[in-house]
């Protein structure tokens, strides 16, 4: 670990004031929160920040429901949002997309905040031993490009980075319409969740919008997205505690025996949590004929681009795409 | 006399220890004076380097940087101990600039913390001059290992116009990747000088190689070296070697002065302390009509590193498993730049059975014949390849049991004809076998006059449950409560073991220890005129110690001893998402007497879902154009974890009464367990879905 200094503010605008900036990777200063994946990339020396600012203790842990929706702070765990009975009941996307991450140790300690800003499973990013990587060191290039690439982004790739972000909360979130809220020296904000992460484009190392000093102090899921039917699916190479090769979260509002709206995300394929509009309106209206959610799915390909090894998530992806349509569709 | 205890279920007497944490593991002991070591490794797989280790020098804490500029020159006195590969040299570390493989040991930073250390290292400054490396299998020129090249190819009958002739053939190639072993406890090793005697505790599965090994290494001798290691965190193979790094603790004392402790991350893991060696193998069987297999052809190349040749027994099942007059196999090796693999469990054994149990299956289906009619129908009456009578062999009884056990009848030949609402369901099977290993061992018995006994034998517990299967042999061989006979392994000070590996321990460590007992006894009441131990024990007053030791004798000249098994999977396949799941596993196994019956049966489960990690997930990810391990971590090397564990496992051991192996009458059972998943998954896979996977591991994008 490269030596730094930690420092534990009493409160919010004393953790504010060190101007840590969350969601790129040459930033000086970080926050951390739960650690479980800030520490991993202390240990390989993936981040070295000169400063951590902690953030425990300091931030909102409450997981309430109102008539605006649902609020869940930054800092409750994920543990807890999985358990917590009006989530399970009226957002069951989120509880099921967190039980399919991690294990119970990493949920116990894992907030809400910090697996928003989780950084990419990348292997070429958290192995030093690579000295291209653009998204840890700008311009080095991408290991990842012609290396090992089976667990890599088809969508929103670029020619410097082809890196997936790896939450499985994000794209819940991002297909129940979910926001953040952000608090920074400057006031607070909200931002929807499809617009917090950044494409990699030329930057890669810019992860995220938010700016120095700001921190994640609340997700906000809209009451206009509670109870529908839904389901996350999640392929994998075993049974549990893996990230995802692909996944799809589902919600959809039925009418008789046709879809009246879907919302519908990808996760282990975009390089940020893939909302895919050109499915949802293929899928309005349609009924659970499988050769018609097939149709609908083959609508997520376009812009695809593989890599050779992930070239099989293409088809993968528009596979569980329907699935997770029929599994949503059979719920009461 | 307490009733016999040989065969009875007992509970891990380690067990305590173990879940309350009791239980010391190398890098736990309390050593005073204690500085911390870090490791600078190659990041390069060919080539020559220059380090600058200026910063690291001055960071705080730290007392010495070592690297090949400044070390003392190791006497590296040859020593080939069992594990050793028989050709070649073994890694000398920091002694020149030359590095070959990836995370090759290049500097030993030793400071006052760990923390410190681990930082100096960061900042130790090396160049690289690169050369081309050996980095991708496929662009190698396997070639026969040195030496011996009788044991490497060898023929009997005429294999290749037999398999011209053949009626029905086969002939496929199936590829296994790197695995890597993944204890759960890295390993650490301390290191405490005094003079010119060395302590070392550590990680290993045999304390008396590592005392050869680093007295070799260092030129002093052996019994300067004392190893201490009582409990070994998993290994399943890792530890049988003494790999660079307890050389480099040792050196690190002895640089600082200091005992020096070096435990390494889990990315380490993947760069020194071997790995099962990525494989490449086609197997050919031709049959007649009726099912008898006329010719056998199996050939295999792994890969070793530049500097030692590794070989396991990746093609010797496929000589004897199975009746075949005509039989061709050829075992070459594709020396790269890696480090040398190493056995991992049920080494050669899993992985040459992947492929021939594979294509037994594939001439099963080409011949429209049951797998296990095809195996009954070429079952040997003696081992063929050395001409010999099996000790004993209970293949049909296993085949019987197991499908019996598994409900084998029901299953409908045909690919994708049994499903389970979506799901396709798939039954296949595997036969097994692995050798029975025995060698010299020795061990002590201690009795003592409150009527208690200790029984020692330097042996390790990996994980199999030595603990307390020699208590158990002890206990039941003097007539004495389990309580009252404590057992001690893991130490050099005690009488010496065979490698705890091979599935040995309890033939050889066991046979000796029950000889120990039986001798104790035996002079126990001889002195006290009783014919009751305890009424002597305590009569006499005294101490009564004796040692014995075993040594196999002819038998290897008059039998072919081997343990053998089936295994039958059950698997549901989703046909649009790829994933397989494995729902049951009957496997049964004759393999002479079982000691204890829950112990064997944990064996052979955890035999299992390391088989189901093999079929379906494990797998290091070589970046083929540098030789780095991309998935160095446990959170993308897939192992399989409780969810993949089938709800049904079922253990059978057939009834088996075997003479000839060893005093005990035991064959081991570490490995067999391990022998046949894969392929018994691969098969079943291949009835769910009809798509033949010839690549472990078998991943969702395979069954696309
Ligand atoms: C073995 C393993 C398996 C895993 N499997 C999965 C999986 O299957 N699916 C999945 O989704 N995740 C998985 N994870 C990732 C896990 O969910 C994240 O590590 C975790 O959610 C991070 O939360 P944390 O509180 O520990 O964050 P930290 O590690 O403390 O921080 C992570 C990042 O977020 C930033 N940050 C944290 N909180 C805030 C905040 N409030 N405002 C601004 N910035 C903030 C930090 O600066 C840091 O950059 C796995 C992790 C491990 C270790
Ligand atoms: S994909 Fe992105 S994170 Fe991975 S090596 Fe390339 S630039 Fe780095």
């Amino acid at each position: 670990m490269h030596p730094l200094v930690l420092e534990r503010p009493r409160d919010l605008s004393a953790a504010l004031s060190f101007g840590a900036q969350a969601g790129r990777n040459d930033a000086p200063v970080e926050y951390i929160a739960g650690g479980t994946d800030m520490v991993q990339l202390l240990q390989e020396y993936v981040r070295r920040p000169d400063r951590l600012v902690s953030l425990a203790g300091i931030l909102d842990d409450g997981i309430e429901i109102g008539p605006q929706g649902l609020r869940l702070g930054a800092a409750a765990t994920m543990a807890e949002v999985a358990a917590h009975q009006a989530v399970v009941e009226q957002f069951p996307l989120i509880s099921q997309a967190l039980l399919n991450s991690a294990s119970p140790q990493v949920r116990n300690q894992a907030t809400m905040g910090g697996n928003l800003l989780q950084r990419t499973r990348c292997p070429y990013f958290r192995d030093i031993g690579y000295e291209a990587c653009n998204k840890r060191a700008p311009g080095s290039g991408c290991a990842a490009l012609d290396g090992e690439n089976r667990w890599h982004a088809v969508l929103g790739t670029s020619d410097d980075c082809i890196a997936v972000h790896p939450s499985d909360l994000a794209v819940a979130l991002v297909a129940l319409d979910a926001s953040v809220e952000l608090r920074g020296t400057g006031g607070d904000r909200s931002v929807p969740l499809s617009d917090l992460h950044r494409l990699p484009r030329d930057t890669p190392h810019l992860e995220a919008v938010l700016e120095p000093g700001e921190v994640i102090t609340a997700i906000t899921v809209p009451a206009t997205t509670a109870g529908l039917r839904s389901h996350y699916l999640k392929v994998r190479d075993r049974a549990s505690f893996e990230f995802a090769v692909v996944s799809a979260a589902v919600a959809i509002e039925t009418d008789g025996a046709r879809i009246r709206q879907a919302r519908v995300a990808l996760g282990g394929v975009g390089t940020k949590p893939w909302r895919l509009p050109n499915v949802e309106t293929a899928l309005a209206g349609a009924d659970f004929e499988p050769a018609v959610l097939r149709q609908a799915a083959a609508l997520a390909a376009e812009g695809t681009r593989g890599r050779g090894h992930n070239d099989f998530k293409i088809e993968l992806m528009q596979r569980a795409i329907v699935r997770a349509v029929e599994i949503a569709g059979a719920r009461r | 006399m307490t009733a016999a205890l040989i065969g009875k279920s007992v509970s891990r007497v380690d067990g305590r220890l173990k879940v309350t944490g009791a239980a010391t593991y190398a890098a736990e002991f309390e050593v005073p004076n204690l500085a911390h070591a870090a490791v600078v490794r190659s990041i390069a797989a060919n080539g020559r380097i220059a380090i600058d280790t200026a910063e690291a020098e001055r960071a705080p804490g730290v007392i010495a940087v070592v690297t090949h500029r400044n070390a003392p020159r190791l006497a590296y006195q040859p020593h080939k101990g069992l594990p050793d590969a028989a050709v070649g040299e073994r890694l000398h570390v920091l002694q020149d600039d030359r590095v070959n493989h990836q995370g090759q040991p290049i500097a030993l930073v030793v400071a006052e913390t760990l923390e410190q250390a681990v930082h100096a290292a960061e900042v130790v400054r090396v160049t690289y001059r690169n050369e081309a490396a050996a980095t991708d299998i496929k662009s190698v020129d396997p070639v026969l290992p040195t030496g011996k090249p009788a044991e490497w190819e060898i023929r009997r009958g005429e294999p290749d116009s037999a398999f011209e002739q053949a009626e029905f053939r086969v002939d496929q190639t199936y590829v296994i990747p790197r695995e890597n072993h993944n204890p759960i406890e890295m390993f650490a090793t301390i290191a405490a000088w005094e003079g010119n005697s060395l302590t070392l505790w550590d990680k290993s599965q045999w304390v008396h190689n590592v005392a050869e090994e680093i007295a070799a290494v260092f030129g002093i001798a052996t019994d300067n070296v004392r190893v201490i290691s009582p409990f070994v965190g998993g290994a399943f193979g890792s530890g049988l070697r003494c790999w660079p790094h307890v050389t480099l603790a040792a050196l690190g004392a002895r640089v600082a002065g200091r005992p020096v402790k070096l435990l390494l991350s889990r990315r380490e893991m993947y760069y020194g302390v071997g790995y099962r060696p990525h494989t490449v193998q086609r197997a050919a069987l031709g049959a007649s009509r009726d099912g008898q297999l006329q010719a056998i052809r199996h050939e295999g190349h792994q890969e070793t590193s530049t500097y030692e040749e590794f070989t396991e027994a990746l093609l010797s099942a496929t000589r004897f498993l199975h009746s075949c007059p005509n039989v061709h196999t050829r075992h070459r090796i594709a020396p790269m730049n890696v480090h040398t693999p190493t056995y991992m469990r049920a080494p050669g054994e899993a992985s040459g059975a992947y492929a021939l149990e594979s294509a037994m299956d594939e001439l099963a289906v080409a011949l429209n014949m049951d797998p296990v009619e095809l195996r009954l129908r070429n079952e040997p009456d003696r081992d063929e390849s050395k001409d010999l009578p099996f000790s004993s062999r209970s293949t049909r009884e296993c085949y019987r049991a197991a499908a019996e056990r598994f409900g084998w009848s029901q299953r409908t030949a045909e690919p994708r004809s049994m499903r389970d609402g979506r799901s396709l369901i798939g039954w296949g099977m595997a036969s097994a076998t692995y050798p029975m290993n025995y060698a010299p061992a020795s061990a002590m018995a201690r009795l003592l006059p409150d009527g208690t006994a200790e029984v020692m034998s330097a042996a390790s517990d990996m994980g199999p449950g030595t603990w307390t299967s020699m208590t158990q042999v002890a206990a039941d061989t003097l007539g004495l409560p389990i309580e009252r006979v404590k057992f001690t392994l893991g130490d050099t000070r005690l009488p010496r073991a065979p490698i705890h590996g091979g599935s040995m321990t309890m033939a050889s460590v066991g046979s000796a220890v029950q000889a120990a007992c039986r001798k104790a006894r035996d002079e126990a009441l001889a002195r006290a005129g009783a014919n009751n131990l305890e009424e002597a024990m305590k009569r006499s007053g005294q101490i009564i110690e004796a040692t014995a030791d075993v040594t196999p004798g002819d038998e290897t000249k008059r039998f072919s001893m081997h343990a053998f098994g089936a295994v039958f999977v059950e698997v549901a396949v989703d046909p649009d998402l790829g994933e397989t799941r494995v729902r049951r596993i009957v496997g049964a196994y004759g393999a002479g007497r079982v000691v204890n019956s829950k112990i064997a049966r944990s064996q052979c489960i955890g035999g299992m879902i390391g088989g189901i990690g093999m079929a379906l997930m494990e797998h290091s990810v070589v970046d083929l154009r540098n030789g780095r391990v991309t998935n160095a971590n446990l959170a993308e090397y897939a192992v399989p974890v409780h969810a993949d564990a089938p709800p049904v496992m079922d253990v059978i051991f057939v009834d088996e009464h075997d003479p000839h192996v060893n005093p005990l009458g035991v064959k081991g059972l570490g490995e067999i367990a391990l022998v046949g998943v894969a392929p018994a998954i691969a098969n079943a896979i291949f009835h769910a879905t009809g798509k033949r996977v010839r690549q472990l591991p078998i991943t969702p994008d395979k069954l696309l």
